[in-house]
């Protein structure tokens, strides 16, 4: 604290500092979980490092990625959402019904279901912020309400658990090439939803760790009360959060659309802990203030990597659930034993 | 010269319980208000009035001259009242760095480029820190790595920083030791000479008697005196404050229960 013991002090900041700032960064024990998997499944499949499974991971993770990125926001604001799963799923199923019933451009159906899927996400941060019930509570709530709805208004319109076709309907190739076309790169042949994530990855890192709402959620979900008396708008950050995820939402549920032209009603129950998992992976803690976006687009390629990685090796799928528990498990451990180490004094 | 902040007979209920009643307090720029009271004397609602987490139902509240009625902790600090609450001053997992600015970031740039000034931000609190004699290794650190006492006058640092007119502090040494207690009192008083006005609330009137310049005492929600200090001495206050006759009736029901208070030691019983 004395004048003289600032010179020393600010050497040692200077060489701990590096080793601090990464041993604190929250992918810290994501990457090196990923390093371990991609070099696992090297050894024992070996078809694992050609172009082309790379893709086949790539695209696997992405599915996953562009929902664990607002869901990892939406941690770090200290809520959970499980109604994200079948979210994608009503998105999907709105963009379908809407254009096929209306007969109307493909375009219309998908700018109604993203006006649909924003109103669902409103009400799970309204109704969170308003009655201060725990988010677990009114997600659930959400979750089981679409699960009906997805299911009951699909039957009662098309007659069946799937929406009717609108392959051939005006606007439908346009809406693919955005949602659900494929580019090649180099010789290798990418999904577009790949570049949706990238990007989704890039921007919510950008507004977390450099805009002023990103600080707001990490203080929302590190201390709400504390955010509010120094002027946070805590009720405005956690609604936009949860609007963040319905956009998300949005994207797969219009890829899910667009890869086949037909929704299964059923789809989507229980992807929602899929993200969570990516998230958690990829350091955002359970209880809030403390993640990175880039941590869950490391969880979902991990995620990605596994669920792809098994079927290459030729081992029976029926594991693959296993895999994704212990290394949630590991990860979870990993992290904290991370934190705690760099959090010491 | 009109006080910065006055408030006259304000009650608060919530439903049918009274919280507080007729409390009349003024804060004068450069001077510290003491607000003293045991636990459930209605100090917190107190200072949730003034901070503008809920409104008074009765009495006036005035801000340099004007009456309000806030509606929301922003609104208190664009007035210039800033509150430093004990356990919630901070959000622990954050740098030191974002929580000394937060709500009130610095950008630059515009449109969607309009983004933190993360480098002036920096720069800026480990100047403020250093400025009231706290050294940080690292202003990257976890706020939740510094001492309760340097938390508090991180919180304190940051409200002078912001311009703040009045500094209300919720018990900002109820958790300390006896030399962080020193520390955070030797802000308090930086702040006031600073030209600010200083609402202090505590339960420990030796720490108030220190710096106070007015004591306002609270008793299950009611007002139970308000003195200048030149009015009263720090054993009255004490007295006042641990409920005067209820302290002689329990040194009275101490001393039958067999305790010594003559000072004779006794080595019975232990």
């Amino acid at each position: 604290m004395s004048a003289e013991a600032t010179a020393p002090a600010d050497e040692r900041l200077l060489r701990r500092g590096i080793l601090r700032r990464l041993m604190g960064r929250p992918e810290l024990g994501s990457v090196v979980g990923a390093a371990a998997v991609f070099v696992f499944f090297s050894f024992v499949a070996e078809s694992f490092l050609q172009t082309s499974s790379l893709s086949t991971v790539l695209y696997a993770s992405s599915t996953i990625g562009i929902m664990a990125v607002p869901v990892a926001l939406l941690m770090i604001g200290g809520e959970f959402d499980l109604s994200t799963g079948v979210m994608v799923t009503s998105s999907a199923l709105v963009s379908s019904m809407f254009s096929y019933q209306m007969t109307a451009n493909v375009w219309v159906g998908v700018g109604v279901s993203l006006l649909a899927t924003l109103a669902i996400g409103f009400f799970n941060g309204f109704m969170l912020t308003r009655t201060k019930l725990p988010s677990f509570i009114i997600t659930l709530g959400t979750f089981l309400m679409l699960t009906g709805l997805n299911l009951g208004f699909t039957k009662l319109i098309s007659g069946t658990v799937s929406t009717k076709t609108i392959g051939d309907m005006e606007g439908f190739d346009s809406a693919r090439a955005v949602f659900a076309s494929h580019l090649t790169l180099g010789g290798v042949d990418l999904q577009v939803t790949i570049l949706w994530w990238f990007g989704l990855v890039a921007l919510a890192t950008w507004v977390l760790l450099r805009t002023r709402v990103g600080n707001w959620i990490f203080a929302v979900g590190g201390g709400s009360d504390a955010a509010r008396a120094v002027g946070v708008p805590v009720n405005k950050t956690k609604i936009g959060l949860y609007m963040g995820v319905a956009f998300c939402a949005w994207i797969s549920g219009q890829h899910l659309l667009m890869s086949y032209d037909v929704v299964q009603s059923g789809e989507g129950v229980g992807n929602e802990f899929l993200y969570i998992i990516a998230a958690v992976i990829g350091g955002c803690l359970m209880t809030g203030g403390y993640g990175s976006a880039i941590g869950s687009a490391v969880g979902a390629f991990i995620f990605g990597m596994t669920s792809k990685g098994i079927v290459y090796a030729q081992w029976n799928p029926d594991w693959f659930k296993f895999f994704l528990g212990a290394m949630l498990l590991l990860a979870t451990l990993l992290n904290a034993w991370v934190r705690k180490r760099a959090e010491a004094k | 010269m009109t006080a910065l902040v006055e408030l006259t007979d304000v009650s608060k209920f919530y439903g049918n319980i009274r919280a507080l009643e007729g409390v009349s307090l003024e804060v004068h720029a450069g001077e510290i208000t003491c607000v003293l009271g045991d636990n459930g004397a209605g100090k917190s609602t107190l200072i949730k009035i003034i901070a503008g987490l809920h409104r008074h139902d009765a009495g006036t509240f005035t801000i340099e001259g004007e009456e309000v009625r806030l509606d929301s902790p922003r609104e208190a600090l664009d007035r210039g009242i800033a509150t430093v609450y004990q356990d919630l001053a901070v959000v622990p997992l954050m740098p030191v760095w974002r929580n000394f600015f937060l709500g009130s970031e610095p950008t630059k740039g515009a449109g969607p480029f309009k983004r933190l000034d993360v480098a002036k931000m920096r720069e800026t609190t480990r100047s403020e820190l250093l400025r009231m004699g706290i050294d940080l290794r690292d202003v990257d650190q976890p706020i939740g790595t510094l001492s309760g006492g340097e938390r508090q006058c991180v919180a304190i640092a940051r409200a002078v920083y912001f311009g703040a007119k009045v500094l209300v502090l919720d018990e900002p040494t109820a958790a300390l030791g006896v030399k962080q207690s020193g520390v955070v009192l030797k802000y308090v008083a930086a702040a006031r000479d600073a030209g600010l006005g200083v609402v202090l609330i505590t339960h420990n009137p030796h720490h108030a008697y220190l710096v106070g310049d007015r004591f306002v005492l609270l008793k299950r929600g009611a007002m139970a005196g308000s003195h200048a200090k030149s009015e009263i001495a720090l054993d009255e206050l004490t007295r006042q404050m641990a409920g005067g006759s209820e302290l002689d009736q329990l040194s009275h029901e101490l001393a039958r229960a067999g305790v010594a208070t003559d000072g004779e030691p006794s080595d019975k019983g232990m």
